[in-house]
């Protein structure tokens, strides 16, 4: 039975949340109360037909993306393929890397498309997208294990930084993760293309053929996932410090490389409390973070 | 897609990612989960406590303290509804929930379905004069048609929106709109609607209807001339002329029917608009937010001067609309002009009472569907059966525990006020067709009788402990105990 959409502000008052299926969408808009009404009208207008049409092209968005592969047809779809396709010679990788980011995106665009709001985020579990008027700045934290709540850094974008687009993968997260990293964070132009990016670097956070780490074929769990047979981490047991070092060694690399290539601007990445950060942006705004490596070094 | 599956894998159909579920997990939302091989919402199902006392609102429950202790006394007041009980449709299978309790000596049963209406609609009675537009215009929601005027009943206009034809006759979004507008008039939320060539108006269920901007407060007692029909005998020897100002019909007691029969005094007072019939004057003034619907806010505006050949110095002149939120005295002065003086006490118990007639203006949503084909399969093995029993009122039906009117005539077709449901009942399935709980109980032996799923019956207490996913509610006090065993079901 088809579950209705849900459209309601939150308990504050100023947040909008909109729920469909697995889409969870938390947004806030700055501005005039009537612009700020006109935004979430067309927001909750836009989303109410997101999933559907999301779904119709299901099969297409699950497939391994490639050069050569069928372009999918829906705006939102669309968007997640153009973020992938950096990768597609690289790695594995499909569309639905990118699809809460470019919901995000796509829920932002139809706001900004009839009300000039001074700044607004539209957060879909943590892939966020990112509206700034001149002079306007927010100021982020980050978590690196949603099930113990504690912020492990925190930034600011303001309105002069390129960053539009803040997304979060690791294994802790709802998706499956090829990696062994509990939370990579990227900042980069777009959510869509922060998405994708988090998750290929989350991927690149690992330690092959250790023996501590639980892996599953990601069909054993979920049998329609777009991963298939590939071995999605379950469990990783205590890591020595040499052993986290190396695994982030590994998806630092594949971070910087992802930046020289213009692809994101930052990266922060978390194993077993330990965390490396890729890019001057967030150095010099990670200010709770440095303290925290700190005590770890 | 994989193509084969251990045999507890379930397929989702919450929404349109369609997951499959292993055993153990959940689906891609974290809300639905497979649970020993069945599909289970991690949200609540919705049970009701019987109101204790009248005017007990539709309150959460508090969750049961320790273990069930296996008595059916508290059993016995709560009514599983089908709200959030999910579906087997378009399996030919048992309903959700069949569940049997005692209730006064004698064995119920309660089937209950979500049940998916793809013919179904509502029915609005929106309490204002105003005209809305044309008969058989077109209604608007977000510029799709989704219904059309029907017609106007005394004090109010009905509109009726929905129905197959819009829902899957039409273009997809006409489709995708007008499930869009009933799911949320059927769960209470406002809903913007156009006529063509009309109003717009601003509704939802229990609450006063905005029509272009403008929230009416109270219906009228009657029109103008029906006012004067209603109050002529209070008024006689009180007062010499009384007009009711009213933007549809504007009633003067001196020229009125009811004035000549009681032998009212000719004044020669002469209105503004057109005379319809003697003492009924259409068009006085423009449509407005003043007197009567009007846009006066001066009423002598309407009156032409007295003529000294009837009128005469010191005659008594009320003024009144048909609200009675307005109200005016005059008396003549000696060049029969006339002067405003405080409405005599003789009066104003008569003006009082035009206001004390007159109700709240809301908006009324009755829900429409018609259970039929597959839906009745889930109560019995022989669907007409079930028809039957509920002609025969063998068998009471109800949304989410409140009472359904079934209309006459074939198949179970049903209307239901939404306001007396709890909140956020309805859900849609795509096809676009509305998900609505219904709920058929009857005697157990009848059950029996018309082929039902009797091994699939369980009792209440047994229903009653799958807690997790349970939600209470306070039954709606003006609701009848759905469980109560009716008069008619002594025989089958």
């Amino acid at each position: 039975m088809r579950e209705p959409a849900v459209i309601r502000m939150l308990p504050d008052g100023r947040r909008l949340h909109l729920h469909d299926g697995p889409i969870d969408l938390i947004i806030e808009a700055s501005g005039t109360p009537q612009t700020i009404s006109t935004a979430y009208e067309a927001a909750a207008r836009r989303f109410v037909s997101i999933l559907d049409e999301l779904c119709s092209e299901l099969p297409l968005l699950r497939n391994q993306a490639q050069k050569n592969s069928e372009r999918p047809r829906g705006a939102v779809a669309q968007r997640m393929f153009a973020a992938v396709e950096p990768y597609c010679e690289r790695c594995f990788i499909t569309p639905m890397a990118a699809v809460a980011g470019a919901v995000a995106e796509t829920i932002l665009d139809s706001m900004l498309g009839v009300a000039p709001l001074d700044r607004a985020y539209v957060n879909d579990g943590g892939d966020i997208a990112i509206h700034l008027n001149e002079n306007q700045s927010y100021k982020i934290g980050m978590v690196e294990r949603p099930e113990r709540p504690s912020l492990f850094g925190s930034l600011e974008i303001s309105a002069a930084d390129p960053v539009r687009g803040i997304a979060t993968s690791g294994r802790r997260g709802r998706s499956f993760s090829l990696g062994i990293a509990d939370a990579v964070t990227v900042l980069a132009d777009s959510a869509a293309t922060a998405d994708a990016a988090a998750t290929v670097i989350a991927n690149a956070v690992n330690l092959p053929d250790h023996p501590g780490i639980t892996r599953v074929p990601a069909r054993e769990i979920s049998p329609d996932s777009d991963l298939g047979d590939l071995l999605v981490t379950r469990g990783v047991e205590l890591l020595s410090d040499s052993e986290i070092a190396a695994a982030l060694d590994s998806g630092v690399r594949v971070a910087e490389t992802l930046r020289a290539q213009g692809l994101i601007h930052s990266s922060a990445l978390c194993l077993q409390g330990h965390t490396r950060v890729v890019s001057p942006l967030l150095a010099r705004t990670f200010i709770a973070l440095s303290q925290r490596s700190l005590l770890h070094a | 897609m994989p193509d084969v599956f251990p045999p507890d894998t379930v397929r989702c159909d919450a929404c349109p990612v369609l997951c499959y579920i292993k055993r153990g997990h959940a689906g891609a939302c974290d809300r639905y989960a497979n649970v020993e091989g069945q599909l289970v919402r991690v949200d609540p199902h919705i049970l009701l406590d019987r109101a204790k006392s009248q005017g007990t609102p539709l309150v959460p429950f508090l969750e049961r303290e320790g273990d069930w202790d296996g008595k059916i006394m508290k059993g016995q007041e709560t009514f599983v509804t089908a709200i959030g009980a999910g579906t087997t449709y378009p399996d030919y299978k048992p309903a959700p929930f069949i569940v049997s309790s005692e209730v006064e000596g004698v064995d119920m049963v309660t089937v209950v379905t979500e049940g998916i209406f793809s013919y179904c609609g509502v029915k609005l009675k929106i309490d204002t004069d105003r005209h809305l537009g044309p008969e058989r215009n077109l209604v608007r929601a977000q510029g799709e048609p989704v219904g059309h005027v029907t017609t106007a009943e005394y004090g109010s206009q009905m509109l009726s929106l929905g129905g197959v034809h819009h829902l899957t006759g039409g273009s997809k979004s006409e489709g995708r709109v007008t499930c869009e507008t009933l799911l949320d008039l059927c769960n209470g939320k406002e809903v913007e609607l156009t006529i063509d060539d009309g109003a717009s108006v601003r509704v939802a269920a229990g609450k006063p209807p905005v029509v272009n901007g403008q929230q009416e407060e109270r219906m009228r007692v009657g029109c103008g001339s029906a006012t004067i029909g209603m109050f002529a005998k209070q008024w006689f020897g009180k007062v010499d002329d009384v007009v009711v100002v009213d933007d549809h019909i504007t009633g003067v007691l001196s020229e009125h029917q009811a004035g000549k029969l009681l032998g009212v005094r000719e004044t020669g007072i002469a209105i503004q608009g057109r005379r319809s019939t003697p003492g009924r004057y259409f068009q006085v003034a423009e449509p407005g937010t003043g007197w009567g619907g009007t846009n006066i806010s001066d009423p002598l505006t309407i009156l032409k001067p007295f003529k000294p050949k009837f009128a005469w110095p010191h005659l008594r002149l009320l003024m009144v609309s048909t609200t009675g939120e307005q109200f005016a005295y005059y008396e003549l002065d000696e060049t029969l002009r006339p002067v405003e003086k405080e409405l005599p006490e003789t009066l104003k118990e008569s003006v009082g009472r035009i206001r004390e007639n007159c109700e709240p203006a809301l908006t009324t949503v009755l829900f429409m569907g018609g259970a039929g084909g597959s839906l009745r399969a889930g109560v019995t093995e022989n669907p007409v059966k079930l028809t039957d029993s509920v002609k025969r009122k063998l068998t009471r039906v109800t949304c989410g525990g409140a009472p359904a009117y079934i209309w006459p005539g074939g198949g179970i077709t049903f209307m239901v006020d939404v306001t007396r449901m709890p909140e956020n009942a309805f859900g849609y399935v795509p096809t676009p067709a509305l998900v609505a709980p219904i709920e058929f109980t009857l005697k157990k032996d009848d059950y029996a009788v018309l082929g039902g799923h009797v091994d699939y019956v369980r009792p209440l207490v047994d229903v009653l402990k799958e807690k997790e996913r349970q939600r209470q509610l306070v039954s709606h006090a003006q609701n009848p105990w759905p469980l109560k065993p009716h008069a008619g079901s002594s025989e089958s």
